[in-house]
Order: structure tokens, then C-alpha cells, then sequence
């Protein structure tokens, strides 16, 4: 069922519908050439076998430009392309904007402690999807973390066995228990994901220990250099909020691969 | 796009005409990305951004224009320091939006 929508909902309708639903899709809209304003939107890949919604008035167009989008929705970019009127690749009559809807990033918060509320709401203004969880069923609460999406109450290794296969480089795992009983299994299971992001808290001396367990149960190396322990950027943070802080901000620079320095030390471009 | 959404459902039961003016391409250094959304009302009433608050101003009375001639059109704003109050990204880029009637 390609180029049909549904019946008396708009495409703005669906929009709003899918963002509340969470779901990846691309609106893709005609911005120059003869059909501008027309819409689509794209599924990704094997989407209960609907490829788009919409037309953009050309079925030939519609079929390149959705391929073409669901490139773009998989690799979570947004930007213009240009087409012949019907999908003719090195023409340049209509250009049409890709805008990516992609999930939002994953932050599994393993610990249920102070410094774990700090991040829930610092980590929610940054949109994350948070996942907070504890194997103490008494600290593990919605109460204690209303913002938090999930509060599970299980062994982290456990959880992280179970739901690792969805985490990839935009995620993040943070352990904050520093205690070595939880840690050392949770970053064992964190080792063996895709995600982008592996804190881990605790002093220097908690951080030594750590690594000499971690090496035992046969970390090696490369596991080793993944690890962002202790957690955060040094910018001298003390509360549970200005240590969520200097989390979050680690977070991005790995991801961005920045310098992490201040930019009135450093020159070139702010924007990469 | 999700931030406006609400906003734009309120004016919407209101009754009011509602252009979306959306990032699409950047030249250079900008502050938000493609994608970044802001709708304007017919009565000038705004939500959410598409700059650092360079050209927000300029963009509600491109938003009022395409309200009122229902038209949709790609505006592009740049740097300029040939006049000291023209329309521009202080950071020496160039923003491309497409602005658009809420009509769909």
C-alpha cells in the first residue's frame, strides 16, 4: 500500500501522530520545482512492509526520493537532494528537504542513587530515552525518579544481556553504583553492546581497583579504552547536578569527537 | 518539529492561519540544524527557533507575507557587514528555510 494515506488524517496529522508514538520516519518535502509543498512520508526498512505514505505527484519521483530518504532516516541525517521531475539523478528541477525522525538516543543509568536523579533530568532535557536500574528493589522507584521512562528492578548484567542488542553509538550506559559487585558484571555486559558511551563512577581509588577486577574476569585492553572511568569531564563538580553535568558533557565530546577544551583556548570552527 | 506541535494544535482550535518556517540547508557555521522549526500565527505569535535569535525577526514577517499571499518559498539569510542593521547570522553563515502555509 505505497502513496496512500489514511483516510481524512493530514499529513500533519500523522506527523504528530508518529512523534508521539516514537517511531523513525522521514517527511520529505518539495521545497523548489513544479509539485512544491507536496509531502511523503518514509518508513525505514521492513516497517510491517509500508515504504511511504503521501505522493509527491510523480510515481517515478516518489520511488527514487523514498529510496533515497531511507538512506538518510538510516543514518538519522536531515538535509536537501535534487531530482529531474521524475527522479532523474544529476538534474536539479525539484529539490526536495529529508527531514530524519529518529528515535531518541538511549541512557541506561545503572545505580539508583543521587547522583542517578541528577542525570535523569539533565539526561531528559537532552531527550534521551532513560532507563534507570537497580537490583535494590528499595531504591529502585518511579517515585524516586518520576522523569525517568523505566525504573527496572533487576541484576544490571541481566538487563543490559537482555536489552544490549538494541544500544548503538548514539547511546549511553552510565554505572554509577561504585560498587565493584554491580560494576564489574554490568561493564562486563556493556563491553560486549554497541554503545557509544560507557561511564563508570567512582574515586581513583575505586577506579584502580575496578580496572585490576575488570582485567581478572578478562577484560582486555581494547575493553579497557572504551571505559570513560572515573565518569565525566574535569570541570570540578561537586553536587549530584553539576556532576550530571560533567557526564552529559562527555557524552556529547565523545560523540562529537571535540576537545573538550574551552573554546576560548582553542581556535577554528565551533560547528563542525 | 515535536516542540511546535502543541502550540500549533492550540491555534489551530483557535482558528488561526499558522505558517512553518523550517531549516533546511546551511552554508558555513550555523547555530541549529537543519530540520530546526518555528511557526508563525497571522497575529505574529511565534514557537520555537531556527537561529540563535539572528534572524527570528526577519523570519516572522517572511512567515506573515506567505500567510497572507499563500505562497511557500525558500528564503536564505547570510552574513552581511555592509549594513550594520541588515539581516544576517553574526557567525558568518548562511541558513536556507523553507517557509511554508500550515495547509497539510
Amino acid at each position: 500500500m505505497n502513496g496512500k494515506t489514511q483516510k481524512d488524517i493530514s499529513i500533519f496529522d500523522r506527523v504528530e501522530e508518529l512523534l508521539n508514538e516514537e517511531e523513525s520516519f522521514a517527511l520529505v518535502t518539495v521545497v523548489k520545482g513544479p509539485p512544491v509543498g507536496e509531502k511523503m512520508i518514509v518508513f525505514p526498512d521492513g516497517k510491517s512492509g509500508v515504504d511511504f505514505e503521501g505522493s509527491l505527484g510523480n510515481s517515478d519521483l516518489d520511488r527514487v526520493v523514498s529510496r533515497d530518504a531511507r538512506g538518510e532516516l538510516a543514518a538519522g541525517r536531515s538535509g536537501v537532494r535534487n531530482y529531474g521531475e521524475s527522479g532523474e539523478a544529476r538534474e536539479e528541477t525539484v529539490q526536495v528537504f529529508v527531514e530524519s525522525f529518529i528515535q531518541p538516543p538511549q541512557l541506561l543509568i545503572v545505580g539508583a542513587v543521587d547522583f542517578t536523579a541528577a542525570l535523569v533530568k539533565i539526561g531528559k532535557v537532552l531527550g534521551y530515552r532513560i532507563t534507570v536500574c537497580d537490583a535494590r528493589e528499595i531504591f529502585a522507584t518511579t517515585q524516586r525518579f518520576p522523569l525517568a521512562d523505566e525504573v527496572i528492578v533487576e541484576w544490571p548484567n541481566k538487563l543490559i544481556e537482555k536489552i544490549g542488542q538494541t544500544f548503538g553509538p548514539r547511546d549511553a550506559v552510565c554505572i554509577l553504583t561504585h560498587d565493584a559487585k554491580f560494576d564489574v558484571p554490568a561493564i562486563v555486559s556493556a563491553l560486549a553492546t554497541d554503545v557509544g558511551y560507557i561511564g563508570v563512577m567512582g574515586s581513583r581509588k575505586t577506579h584502580e581497583d575496578r580496572i585490576n577486577r575488570l582485567y581478572e574476569v578478562g577484560v582486555d585492553d581494547e575493553g579497557m579504552t572504551r571505559l570513560r572511568s572515573p565518569i565525566g569531564l574535569d570541570i570540578g563538580s561537586r553536587t549530584p547536578e553539576e556532576t550530571a553535568i560533567s557526564i552529559v558533557a562527555e557524552i556529547i565530546a565523545l560523540r562529537t569527537g571535540r576537545s573538550s577544551i574551552a573554546l576560548s583556548e582553542t581556535k577554528g570552527p565551533i560547528h563542525d | 518539529m515535536k516542540e511546535i506541535v502543541k502550540d500549533i494544535r492550540r491555534w489551530q482550535k483557535q482558528g488561526k492561519k499558522i505558517a512553518v518556517a523550517r531549516v533546511i540547508d546551511l552554508d558555513g557555521s550555523g547555530p541549529r540544524l537543519p530540520g530546526a522549526a518555528m511557526a508563525v500565527t497571522e497575529e505574529g505569535e511565534v514557537a520555537g527557533s531556527v537561529s540563535g535569535g539572528c534572524v527570528e525577526g526577519a523570519v516572522v514577517l517572511e512567515a506573515l507575507e506567505v500567510i497572507k499571499n499563500n505562497e511557500r518559498h525558500i528564503v536564505s539569510f547570510g552574513y552581511s557587514d555592509e549594513e550594520a542593521f541588515s539581516v544576517g547570522l553574526t557567525c558568518g553563515g548562511t541558513v536556507h528555510l523553507f517557509i511554508e502555509p500550515l495547509d497539510w
